[in-house]
């Protein structure tokens, strides 16, 4: 009795909203529908996946994902781990560039996107006026409007606004690690490269493979910060899965084929997420559910 | 912290080593040049935006990146004074507080019959709560549209608080019910012996004394909310009920290629609420991001 007075309210709205908009999004990608309330349906069975297949703009969306998801992970979260071992030793005014780093995460993606809007804008840039004087103020000028290099900058704007995330995780479970291991290293003789490669990362390895799923679900639900810093443009060169999904919808009222799209979302997000639980996350959460009980 | 989950304990503390002075003199001025650049990275955008605010349009188009000259304050006090501002800022604080509340609260019922009950299927009920973790938002949107549209929501900030409450509900579980869990269970019985029963228990003992893990969570939401953008763009059309990102968003479509300095002013004023709050929750924010993620 008690046990469904608290449990209720959760279970029917997490059912209601999360739940049920899942096996609705099943049902309507099975036809074609505008979107509009009385508008007829016409029963397609599953080709709107079969389309889906042979759209240039989706297949390229994975590619573009793909990209996005490969420089978060060999630039972004190295470079945020490398400076979350600088900034755990002592250094003056330590705390000031942590908060500073950290910042930009509180802001959201669409103050972020419409600043570098400005930013590497054309004509009153701030890119282009600092990188002028090096000679390369015609670079300055492309980052939004040249297809070949779109990505890359919007891949600049996500790492600005998240770097400082992933380096506060690295920071806070380095020191988490007692000093007593490291110093243990030293003093075996192993030099600083050594004793962070062989004692220091395994450590920190629970933390980085949390923040490798966290990377990578983050840029498969990607859309406030595109849609905002280019809308997918130019020539669809930094579209992704969901601003594909949401130009269908509200823009073209395809629904049917967006509600396709979504769930194509949903299966990359679903299986990516299983596989790694089960293959590289289950050593790690075997670990938690012990510490969860034990702990405090 | 899952990284605990790995360490080994007992390792014999090792003795004191004399530190080679010379290789901290050396990596200490390096150290300084990195986290300068790296704080420079990350404040030269906005210092340029909020610069870019003091200038009129012939001022940023002919010195993008110099002091203004001279100082112009009515792109700050035009937005200022136009009330659509103001209104933006309270609608987002209306749906961030009204949601917090709703996901709070609901969650931690559930969590403490997660934490504290035991009875058949309550791992299987927590694990379907747990996979939500894994539903990308974006692939909910068009069916939430659908439902809201359908319970004439539209234009309506319920539209917005309920859905984002529901997809809150499961990193909120998660961390209640492990915080939760550390209360010992002698603190229960000794309750309800006085006579407190389970409501009286929950209400006036659980929850006061978890004060700590709602502020982690209600922070987390808090900003979640504060910076969502994909939920308002289909739910609002009305000017009425823009957030704050909305707002800046519609703002910036219209004004960018003639106002191009009224855009950073938004900007610039659009943080500062956002960064306040850090400033405020700074150890929640960090203390949830860093416990509560390498949990989920």
């Amino acid at each position: 009795m008690a046990i469904t007075l608290f449990v209720l309210p959760a279970l029917v709205l997490f059912l209601l909203l999360v739940i049920t908009p899942l096996v609705l999004s099943v049902y309507n990608s099975l036809y074609r529908w505008s979107g509009y309330q009385t508008a007829p349906r016409r029963f397609l069975g599953f080709d709107n996946f079969t389309r889906m297949l042979e759209d240039e703009v989706v297949i390229d969306d994975l590619w573009r994902g793909f990209v996005i998801i490969a420089l978060s992970l060999l630039l972004q979260l190295p470079a945020a781990l490398g400076l979350a071992m600088l900034l755990n030793q002592p250094l003056r005014g330590r705390a000031v560039y942590r908060v500073l780093f950290f910042a930009p995460y509180v802001l959201s993606e669409v103050t972020t996107a419409v600043l570098f809007r400005v930013v590497f804008s054309a004509e009153r840039g701030l890119a282009a006026e600092v990188l002028g004087p090096f000679g390369l103020g015609e670079l300055g000028a492309v980052w939004l409007s040249e297809p070949r290099y779109v990505l890359f900058s919007l891949f600049l704007v996500i790492s600005w606004k998240y770097f400082g995330l992933y380096m506060m995780l690295y920071l806070a479970a380095r020191q988490n690690i007692p000093k007593e291991l490291t110093e243990a290293a030293t003093t075996d003789g192993a030099g600083p490269w050594q004793t962070f490669w062989h004692v220091t990362l395994p450590l920190l390895g629970p933390t980085i493979r949390v923040s490798i799923f966290l990377s990578v679900i983050g840029a498969i639900q990607l859309f406030d910060m595109v849609y905002v810093l280019t809308g997918g443009g130019p020539a669809h060169a930094s579209e992704v899965l969901a601003i594909t999904m949401y130009d269908r919808a509200f823009i073209r009222f395809q629904f049917g084929y967006a509600s396709a799209i979504s769930l194509a979302i949903f299966l990359i997000a679903l299986t990516f997420g299983l596989l790694y639980q089960r293959f590289v996350l289950r050593r790690d959460l075997e670990g938690a559910i012990t510490v969860m009980g034990g702990r405090r | 912290m899952t990284t605990l989950a790995t360490r080994p304990t007992g390792s014999p503390p090792a003795p004191q080593r004399p530190r080679r002075r010379l290789g901290k003199t050396l990596k200490n001025p390096l150290l300084h040049i990195i986290s300068i650049a790296i704080g420079l990275i990350i404040a030269v955008p906005v210092v340029f935006g909020v610069l870019g605010g003091f200038k009129d349009n012939g001022q940023l188009a002919t010195n993008p990146i110099g002091l203004p000259d001279p100082w112009n304050v009515s792109n700050y006090t035009k937005i200022l004074a136009s009330g659509s501002f103001w209104q933006q800022l309270v609608v987002s604080t209306v749906i961030a507080l009204t949601g917090t509340l709703l996901v709070v609260g609901v969650s931690a019922g559930a969590a403490y019959v997660f934490a504290r009950f035991a009875f058949r299927g309550r791992e299987a009920l927590f694990t379907l709560f747990a996979i939500g973790l894994m539903f990308p938002f974006a692939v909910a949107i068009l069916p939430v549209f659908v439902m809201v549209r359908a319970l004439n929501l539209l234009n309506n900030p319920l539209g917005v608080i309920l859905p984002q409450a529901a997809f809150g509900i499961p990193l909120t579980v998660i961390i209640l019910r492990s915080f939760f869990r550390t209360i010992p269970a002698e603190i229960e019985e000794s309750a309800i012996l006085d006579g407190c029963g389970r409501f009286g228990f929950f209400w006036r003992v659980l929850l006061p004394m978890s004060r700590p893990a709602l502020a982690t969570v209600s922070v987390l939401a808090i900003v979640g909310s504060w910076n969502s953008f994909l939920l308002p763009l289909i739910i609002f059309n009305d000017a009425v009920w823009y957030t704050l990102p909305l707002g800046l968003q519609r703002f910036q479509q219209t004004q960018y290629s003639n106002d191009t300095a009224g855009v950073l002013a938004y900007v610039v004023l659009s943080m500062v609420p956002a960064l306040a709050f850090y400033a405020v929750a700074e150890r929640q924010l960090i203390g949830g991001l860093t416990t509560g993620v390498t949990r989920g």
